[in-house]
Formats: structure tokens, sequence, C-alpha cells
């Protein structure tokens, strides 16, 4: 009877000691991750249809009637959607999250001898992959509606990698909300009064001057009209020096605080 | 009985034992609170190495939290969980590399096929590729999911998702096994078919606990039973300890009107413990035959006539209404219900 034979084997505690292989594990979820993605396409396309809606409507309605010193207001408006898009797509790093948590799947992920920050990297990199695509699909949709970038190639590939860094910042704080959040819909609900003000109180459709004083002080100061201020100089070829330092500093430091909290936070769910 | 390969081989990879006779499971005092309410109230029980420990108790009886506590994903407020030995709040790591755990809500993933599902477990607890492959293969045909291995889980039943979700837990071969009503929500056919599949596990030396609302699961799986009730355990042993603390026999009494049901039940309390279960009355005896005529004698001399009065062996649930309490159904009477069993809830306290 297979009892005896067991009975004879080590003990666990003398079995080589497993570590925690953060790397390995993060890619295999990401792995995970990235599969999903791609057998649910409709998210994907759901997540394509509201930028690409707010393009034709600010290109072809509102546009008229905003002016926009210096450039045509369909190049200003392109990287204003970019960021607009990375903003609201991180959403989908908190919602994933939530899905992941209520199902039961991140009870079995914590049962596991796994890294702790696997689940959390691993959806963050799946998701900047996603967003990689929408990207270059807004891109696609900007040239269709006669976004030009007239100044150095070397600009917009700088202003993508920027748009995508802070999609990926930003993939951190909805990790957080979307481990505190009851359910899915709800981590959805929390979001969109943190995001309305940041990305409609900043410089991505009109010139922050046309706004009330008050509002300036935080409209030109907050991290989406940086990093929205940084991609526009990169893409019309401006120096964009002071706000690309602020840029990649808000970037920085929204990982820094936020990824730990999120671990954190991923270590004591229940 | 012969055990099939790929069970005789999981074994066989399985240190199952740790050293030095250390119970599988311990658990010491657990205590957990969530604001005002009480989930744990002080649970202690040890399961040894290669047994089936059952722990038995309603919703809400604070079985889900013990298994929480003892596979990492919750601390206790106070009390001790150990897992081969090593302590769940200090080595949790080494903790989570000897358990597996499957779970009332079959925690795969449905836009994964079956196979992908086990790769990623496999993955994850850092099984080398080409074994998680194999064994990958060999749990899939063990519980019937060969044909259905590249079709994604979504598509799958209630019984199947299961049956993945216990062989997921299984793909490290953990020594020590959680299962978290493993059959709560399934239809007969699906109960019976994973019955199956964890008898053969258990066949295989794989210590497991086993937490579940059904006594025919229990009295059919575990080799001993915590019975649980409001975070406090209130009775424990075997299957057949537990009947025998019922007496070696029932006799139950069932009447067409709940007045009836009143009458007996104050009248048979001398004759053994009596609970009650809707119009039914149960009487726990030593010995049967000499108890059932006395009970036609005091239901004659009362003048009650039952619709139903037969002696029979005691079932875990004759147990756990006893320990319990919990389907009296006439609040008004509860006193003397309660009488009639104290004894039996002495350990209980309060409520």
């Amino acid at each position: 009877m297979a009892t005896r034979a067991i009975a004879a084997r080590p003990a666990i505690a003398e079995a080589p000691a497993q570590r925690a292989q953060p790397v390995g594990d993060a890619l295999a979820i990401t792995w995970r991750n990235l599969l999903t993605i791609r057998r649910t396409p409709r998210l994907l396309v759901f997540a394509t249809i509201q930028p690409v809606m707010f393009v034709l409507m600010f290109r072809y309605v509102f546009g008229g009637a905003i002016s926009t010193p210096g450039t045509s207001y369909v190049n200003y408006l392109m990287p204003g959607i970019f960021v607009q898009t990375v903003v609201f797509g991180a959403l989908t790093t908190g919602i994933g999250l939530s899905e992941d948590l209520h199902k039961g799947l991140i009870d079995r992920f914590r049962s596991l001898p796994m890294a702790r920050s696997a689940v959390l990297v691993g959806r963050s990199l799946a998701d900047l992959v996603r967003n990689v695509f929408v990207v270059l699909l807004m891109c696609v949709v900007g040239f269709i509606v006669g976004w030009r970038v007239d100044h150095g190639w070397l600009g917009l590939p700088a202003a993508l990698l920027l748009v995508l860094a802070f999609s990926y910042a930003l993939s951190w704080v909805f990790a957080i909300v979307g481990l505190s959040a009851p359910d899915a819909e709800t981590a959805q609900a929390m979001s969109f009064p943190l995001l309305a003000p940041l990305i409609f109180a900043s410089s991505a459709f009109v010139p922050v001057k046309t706004m009330p004083d008050w509002l300036q002080a935080f409209a030109n100061h907050q991290p989406v009209s940086v990093v929205v201020n940084a991609t526009r100089d990169l893409t019309l070829g401006r120096s964009a020096g002071s706000d690309l330092l602020q840029a990649v500093a808000w970037i920085v430091a929204i990982v820094a605080v936020c990824a730990p909290l999120a671990v954190a936070r991923y270590r004591r769910v229940s | 009985m012969t055990e099939s390969t790929a069970i005789a081989e999981r074994a066989d990879g399985s240190p199952a034992v740790s050293s030095g006779g250390e119970p599988a499971i311990v658990a010491d005092g657990l205590v957990k609170r969530y604001g005002e309410v009480i989930a744990l109230d002080g649970v202690s029980f040890m399961a040894p190495a290669g047994t089936v420990l059952g722990l038995l108790g309603p919703n809400g009886a604070g079985k889900t939290t013990v298994v929480r506590i003892l596979t990492t994903l919750l601390r206790p407020d106070a009390g001790s969980g150990r897992v081969l030995g090593h302590d769940v709040l200090a080595q949790p790591h080494r903790v989570r590399a000897s358990i597996g755990l499957a779970g009332q809500y079959a925690a795969v993933d449905e836009n994964l096929t079956a196979r992908e599902n086990l790769w990623l477990v496999g993955r994850l607890t850092h099984v080398p590729g080409a074994v998680v492959a194999r064994r990958s293969e060999e749990l899939l045909q063990r519980f019937d999911l060969g044909a259905a291995a590249d079709r994604l889980v979504r598509m799958y039943s209630g019984g199947m998702r299961r049956r993945l979700d216990l062989a997921a837990a299984l793909v490290h071969q953990p020594a020590v096994l959680f299962l978290d009503e493993p059959t709560t929500g399934l239809d007969p056919q699906g109960r019976n078919e994973l019955w199956r599949v964890i008898e053969e596990l258990v066949g295989g030396g794989t210590t497991v606990l086993l937490t579940t609302q059904y006594l025919e699961e229990a009295d059919r799986l575990a080799d001993r039973i915590i019975v649980i009730d409001h975070g406090r355990v209130i009775a424990q042993g075997t299957a057949a300890e537990l009947k025998a603390s019922m007496g070696a026999t029932v006799i139950e009494v069932a009447f067409r009107d709940a007045t009836a049901v009143a009458d007996a039940r104050e009248k048979l309390a001398a004759i053994g413990p009596v609970t009650v279960a809707g119009r039914a009355l149960h009487v726990g005896v030593a010995d049967g035959p000499r108890a059932m005529l006395e009970t036609v004698r005091v239901l004659d001399a009362a003048g009650l006539t039952p619709t139903t009065l037969t002696l029979r062996e005691p079932t875990l649930d004759d147990v756990f209404l006893t320990l319990t309490g919990h389907i009296a159904e006439e609040p008004a009477e509860a006193g003397n219900g309660a009488a009639a069993i104290a004894p039996r809830r002495a350990g209980r306290g309060g409520a």
C-alpha cells in the first residue's frame, strides 16, 4: 500500500528550501494575463472604442471652438488623447485584479510558494503590453484624422515611451484600488471621480489658460498635465526639458510609492 | 485496492510525514474577530500525518476561517497554526510549499484551458517544466478531464471545475491538502465523482483537512471529525465515537401536528436525550429494543399516535442536531429541549 512507501520519505523540512523566484513568477502571471487579453478580444475592442470616440468628438465637434496657438488643434489634441487613453486604460488593471480577487484566484496564488509581488508585477506588465497595442492603434487613428508629427521622428518614439511609462505607473495606483474595492464594479465606479478631474482639468484637451485662475493652479501642476505637456513638446519638436523632467519624476515617484503599498495590500488582502 | 499509476507515483514523490512524529496539521487556540463578531473563539485540533480530518459545521461556524489561517491567507488575532512543523505566521513560505488548497469557489482561470491552468500552477510552484507537463497529463486523466484538457474552462460544468480545482491543488504534490467544502453546490453525481477522487488521494497517503457541512461527506471521508459551531470546537472523535455518544441507537418518532410533538418531547425526555427536527423527534438510547417498548408504552399512555416510529442506527445528523440544537423549530419549547440534552451541550458554554 502506498502509505507505507510514504512513511519512508524525508520530511519536507529537509527538502531543499524553495526560494521565491520573483522574475519567473511575474513572467508566468504575465503570460496568463496576456492569454486572457487575447481570449477576450471584446474587452480590447471596448477599450479602444472610447478613445476613438474622443478623437472624433474633439477633432470634429469641439475642436473648432478651441484655439491652440502655435499648432493645429489635432496636433494639440493627440498627445492629450494618448494620455487620456492610458489613464482610463489603467482602470483595467484594477478591475482585473478585483475580478481575480473575487473569483478566488488570488486566494490560490497567495497559497502558493510564489513571490508576493508576482501577481501585481505580472498584471502591470501584461497591461503595459496591452497599452502598447492601444497606443499604436491611436497613432493610426490620429494619422487618419490629420495628426502630423512634423518635427523630428525621434520625438515620437520618445513621446510614446513616456506615455507608456506613465501608464505603467498608473497601473500600480489602480492595483491598490482593485485590491481595496469590494468588487470590480465598485472599483470602476470608485475610479471615475478620481480620474475625471485629472483628465479634464488638465492641458489634455484645452489650453489651461482658458480656465479660471484657481483651477489653473491645479491644472498646471497635476501629473496628467505635466505628462501631456511633455508628450506634446516631444511630438511638436519643442524643447521638452522641464516638463519632461517633471513627468519622469512623477512616474518614478508614483511607482516608488504605490508599488510597495500595493504589494503590502496584496499580502493582507482577505 | 489497486492504486492507479498516477496516484502511486504521486505518493512516491510526496513527503507526507514530518520528522519526529509531529502531527501534519496543528491548530492551537485560534482566535479571529471581525469587529464585534467572533469568528473563531479558541479553536484547537491536530491531524496526524496521512489521515483525513473532517471539520464539520453549519454555514458561518468558522470552518473557512480556520482553513484560511492554516493556509497563510489570513492572520489569526491569537493562537498559532503549524503545518508539517512550520509555523503559519513565522514560516509562511515553507507552509505554502507543502500545502495544496482547493476551495468552494473553484479558483481556476476561466480564460485558460485545463492544461494551461495546471501549467500555471506548476510554474508558480517551481516544478520543472517537463515534470509539470507529465504530471498535468496524469492528473487530467485521473480526474476525467483528458478529453476537455484543451478547452477553455469557461465552457466547463461546475463538477469539471471542481475537479480541475482539485487537480491544480495537486500539481506540486503537496503533502497536506486543504479542501474547503469541496462538494458544496455540486449535484449528487458530481459529489460522488469528487468523493471517489478524494478517497483515492487519501489512499495515497496525503494528509487532508476537509471542511464540510454535509455529515454524509465527513462520515464517508474523514478518519476523525471535529464539530465546530459559533467558532468553537463542540465535539470531536471518529464518526463511530460521535455516533456512540448519541446512544447506540436512535428512536425516531414523527407526528402530524406540533402539539403532539411538544407533548411527546416532554414525555420521552425520561427515556433518553431528545432532539426535534421539524415534526420528528429523535431519542438517543443505549438499549434499543427495551427503550422502544418503553416509548410505545409512554406514547400509548399519553394517547399520542405517531405517523412514524422506527429504531435505527444513529447518523451524524443526529449527533449534529444534538450538539448544536440548531434545528429546534418551536422557540417556546426550547427550554424543554435544552434541558433534555443539556449534558451533551455542557462544553458549549453560553449560546
